[in-house]
């Protein structure tokens, strides 16, 4: 068993993982951090999906030890005092999501996506989501909600410096 | 977060954002997988590697002694307890199949049949023990290509003796239906236009974003059943009689469910073995199956092989169809399996006024997965054919894809229109529905291009694709399931009840798990009963809340469920007629209901239905002439099915240098009929083009020369990603279903079962100068350059 530290949707854990125990199942077993879910066990699918230090990673493709000493923010952590993040309030407003499963994945990818190229094409955003595999939507209202979630953030962060 | 939201006019119609997303959004979810329960304890399965073998023997002590094991159970150790799995439509009266085990006892009939499971105290121990079952097998040769197992040359199930599970026809000379389409034939032959191709229905997997799942807790007074179904009402009737537990002892939950596709319509062996490792050791149990264990193990769709022969008249009026079909089974018959193809068989008429129809069905077994339900289940096979043909058609007749169709199609004012396969057609309009897909399109436009591009020899070439279809569903009238075999109903349940506060509580039997009917219920019953959409709320998946019900599949939920809802509602308003004339001492004939409130005719007096309920609750002030309650059951079986329709529109640029295929435009004009919630019968119809455009282009489960499945991973079977697909431009309109009191027709289905020819019509439109008339799917760019390089030998050896 191996010590990590890490700090997960604003709150610090200690624990003991064993080594070959994947950054997922860590969050979702000795967290309870069930709000990422488990898609594939080949990194296709993208459906586990968190925020490493704020960028996007699959969470089935890291070990838990290797987020030793980091910041992870998942689906979980987005919404502040009970306000929604604007990408999730996109994914809602534009009908983006039918079950739901690839949903939080595709959230934190999303917000990742526009972190990097806030005013993306649809093109942009749909080669930014290539990882991440929906089946129910044939993606068209997601592109919508994240191209709606990029044009409400843009102004503001130029103003305030960031999105995040 | 509806605050924002202005309140619409009116209910029906109105695209109100769904109440579901507030969790899916947050991660606040209910997946199966997130059950955590005292004690809980972990399945992992053993799976067999061989597509056909002999269990020669299994030594499990090694597993049995590893850490955290609990205990190995193989098919010896249950063959008495475990039953044999359920196929509920027999087709024909001695339709043969093998017994189903959830567990192989001797005999292993594909790759991934469950062979062993390891019960531990967590999944990594039970995974780790699983790998430590060491079991013997005698390989035996198995039977893989569906053609070659129907002639039985080698046998799937020695003891079985033969492949072919039924044979099956239907004939319009034999039913009254239509003539002799021999005699069509025939006369096409001599001076009409005679089609014959053969088309192959590849391979697919429904590929449901969720893993499935089953939690078991034995631990209660009636054992409680957690699973990723859609069918929960079906999972409690067979554990009760496969598994011999009363009925009345089980209790089945879907929770959040990640889709299904006709995938999750099921009673599984894992849900089979979950329970028995549950009974056995008396404590809770989990098995989650990994994506690769999904792809491998839950059930396949398609895989038919279809021999279709159209006869027409020269100047293109069909005169006659005929159909020989093959259908895999696979190495079981599931739930359905075996009335797939049957479900297709009343589709290959199409939209089109055929004189004359036959069909043959021939359903087969392979050592291969079983098939069952994916999304559309055998009327986007019988659509294929039946939109490829005609556009075979216009080919040979020279004219254009759109007037084939026209000339041939059931015009508006022929509704109600009985079709050469026995269905009664209730309503439709084909002409308004093109006319408008045609608009949007920019079809001359688009034919204009073609031309040009064709003359001027361009290496990437234009295709326009065209597919009208139509198709039979909201499952439905248990009178036609039963006279079909099928041994369960069709009908469906609903209750509503006022709450004292004035909150509505509708129960439904049907099961979403992505259709949003949280969201649509809530309309239907705030528009009846004139409450409010955030006061309704809606409960379902789970037996012991929605007692009765029949599930969600076959684009039933809104025709049969969402109507037996209304029914119930109607119940409600009509119960509280009597107490509201009693409390507004008024003579229930003047009362008015309208705008959720009772008023006396003529005056200012009246009362609504939350006043109403609240005065039931208190009872005070009924005088007992009148049953003091606002809840109502309704159960409905509806007279017939829904038949939606539309015209989709495809236009493809492909590279006949590389074979690569782009679609540049894909338009299509839906008729659903009355619609409830437009944003989400969008979201239905995008998600539905998206599969069949992923059957067209990308996807099939392939097995090698052992029966080993080669797509067993997402890196392999290739669901299309963002980038792989268009955006859709889709429009509707709206011609009522005359079967159902809103006039709503199902959505489900009719994405996938339209585009899939619509864009195999297009690749094969854009390669016609180049004498190709056929590509088969997936329509991979190797296919279409393969195609290319085939036809032009052919031209070069002619010439």
């Amino acid at each position: 068993m191996t010590r990590i530290t890490v700090k997960v949707d604003g709150s610090s854990f200690t624990d003991e993982v064993e080594p070959r125990t994947l950054l997922v199942l860590y969050l979702r077993e000795q967290l309870g951090k069930t709000g990422t879910v488990v898609g594939c066990d080949t990194g296709n699918c993208g459906a586990c999906t968190v925020h490493l230090d704020g960028r996007s990673v699959k969470s089935c493709s890291l070990l838990a030890v290797q987020a030793d000493g980091h910041e992870i923010t998942t689906i979980e952590g987005l919404a502040t005092n009970g306000q929604l993040h604007p990408m999730q309030q996109a994914f809602h407003e534009h009908h983006a999501l039918q079950c739901g499963y690839c949903t939080p994945g595709m959230i934190m990818q999303s917000i990742d996506l526009i972190a990097d190229n806030p005013n993306p094409s649809d093109e942009d955003i749909r080669l930014g989501l290539e990882g991440n595999l929906c089946r129910c939507t044939g993606y068209q209202n997601i592109v919508k909600a994240v191209q709606a979630a990029a044009g409400a953030a843009a102004p503001q962060a130029s103003a305030a410096g960031g999105a995040q | 977060m509806t605050a924002t939201e202005e309140r619409p006019a009116t209910e029906i119609g109105a695209s109100r954002r769904r109440k579901e997303d507030a969790r899916l959004i947050t991660g606040r979810t209910r997946w199966t997988d997130n059950i955590v329960l005292p004690g809980l304890q972990h399945i992992a399965m053993v799976r067999s590697p061989f597509a056909h073998a002999r269990i020669t023997s299994i030594d499990a002590e090694a597993a049995k002694a590893a850490s955290g094991v609990v205990a190995v159970i193989t098919g010896a150790d249950i063959a008495d307890e475990q039953g044999a799995l359920p196929n509920a439509w027999a087709i024909i009266p001695d339709q043969k199949a093998p017994v189903h085990p959830s567990m192989a006892v001797d005999h292993v009939a594909f790759a991934g049949e469950i062979v062993a499971m390891v019960i531990a105290r967590t999944a990594a121990e039970a995974n780790d023990a699983a790998d430590l079952v060491d079991v013997d097998y005698e390989e035996l040769e198995p039977a893989l290509e569906l053609k070659a197992a129907a002639r039985d040359e080698v046998i799937a199930h020695p003891d079985l003796g033969t492949n072919v599970s039924a044979v099956w026809s239907y004939d319009s000379a034999e039913s009254g239906t239509g003539g002799d389409v021999e005699a069509a034939i025939a006369a096409a032959r001599d001076g009409g236009i005679v089609i014959e191709e053969e088309f192959r229905q590849q391979r697919l997997i429904p590929a449901f974003m969720e893993p499935r799942s089953i939690v078991v807790d034995p631990t209660t007074e009636q054992m409680t059943v957690w699973s990723a179904t859609q069918v929960p009402h079906f999972v409690k009737i067979f554990i009760a009689l496969v598994l011999g537990i009363p009925e009345s002892k089980v209790r089945v939950i879907a929770p959040d469910v990640g889709g299904g596709f006709g995938g999750k319509l099921q009673f599984t062996p894992e849900e089979v073995l979950t329970v028995i490792a549950a009974r056995r050791t008396g404590k809770p149990c989990k098995y989650t199956e990994t994506r690769s264990e999904s792809l491998m193990a839950a059930h396949h769709g398609r895989d038919q092989w279809q021999q279709v022969t159209l006869a027409a008249n020269a100047d293109g009026t069909v005169t006659g169809l005929k159909v020989e079909l093959i259908a895999d089974m696979g190495a079981y018959l599931g739930l359905v399996t075996s009335a797939i193809p049957l479900l297709g068989a009343f589709m290959y008429n199409g939209i089109y006024k055929f004189p004359a129809y036959h069909i043959g069905i021939t359903n087969v077994f392979t050592n291969k997965t079983w098939t069952d339900a994916y999304r559309g289940a055998g009327r986007p096979e019988a659509t294929y054919a039946i939109e490829r043909l005609m556009d075979e058609l216009a080919a040979r007749v020279g004219v254009d894809a759109l007037e084939i169709r026209e000339r041939n199609w059931i015009k508006h004012e022929e509704f109600p229109f009985s079709t050469v396969s026995g269905l009664r057609y209730d309503s439709g309009n084909y002409e308004a529905a093109t006319a408008k897909a045609r608009e949007l399109f920019g079809y001359d436009d688009l034919r204009a291009e073609q031309r040009k591009r064709r003359e001027s020899g361009d290496p990437v070439q234009l295709g326009i694709g065209v597919s009208t279809f139509t198709e039979m569903c909201g499952l439905a009238p248990s009178r036609w399931l039963g006279s079909m075999g099928y041994v369960g109903g069709g009908w469906e349940h609903a209750a509503v009840r006022m709450l004292p506060t004035g909150k509505v509580e509708v129960v439904t039997g049907t099961s979403p798990h992505g259709q949003g009917h949280e969201t649509a219920w809530s309309q239907l019953v705030a528009d009846r009963l004139g409450v409010a959409f955030e006061d309704v709320e809606v409960l379902h998946g789970d037996t012991q809340v929605a007692v009765r019900g029949l599930d969600t599949y076959g684009s039933r939920s809104l025709a049969v469920g969402g109507m037996a809802v209304l029914a119930a509602a109607d119940k409600v308003i009509e119960k509280a007629k009597p107490i509201a004339a009693q409390l507004l001492e008024a003579n229930a004939d003047d009362l008015d209901f309208s705008g959720g409130r009772y008023g006396v005719r003529g005056t200012d007096a009246g009362m609504t239905m939350a006043e109403l309920a609240f005065a039931v609750f208190q009872g005070h002030k009924l005088d007992g002439s009148a049953e003091g309650c606002l809840d109502a059951d309704a159960t409905l079986d509806p007279d017939d099915f829904s038949f939606p329709h539309g015209t989709h529109l495809c236009a493809v640029e492909v590279d006949t240098e590389t074979g690569a295929t782009k679609i540049r435009s894909y338009v299509c004009v839906d008729d659903v009929g009355v619609v409830v919630n437009p944003m989400i019968v969008e979201g239905q119809v995008h998600g539905g083009i998206a599969q069949g455009i992923a059957q067209a282009l990308f996807e099939e489960a392939l097995h090698d020369d052992s029966g080993t499945l080669v797509t067993g991973s997402f890196d392999q079977y290739t669901l299309p990603a963002a980038p792989d697909l268009p955006t859709f431009e889709t429009a509707r309109t709206e011609t009522p279903a005359t079967t159902n009191q809103l006039g709503v027709k199902g959505v489900g289905e009719a994405g996938t079962i339209a585009s899939t020819p619509a864009v195999v019509n297009a690749i094969v439109d854009a390669l016609r100068p180049l004498g190709v008339t056929d590509v088969p799917m997936p329509c991979t760019p190797y296919r279409v350059w393969t195609a290319i390089q085939k036809s032009a030998s052919q031209e070069g050896s002619r010439s």
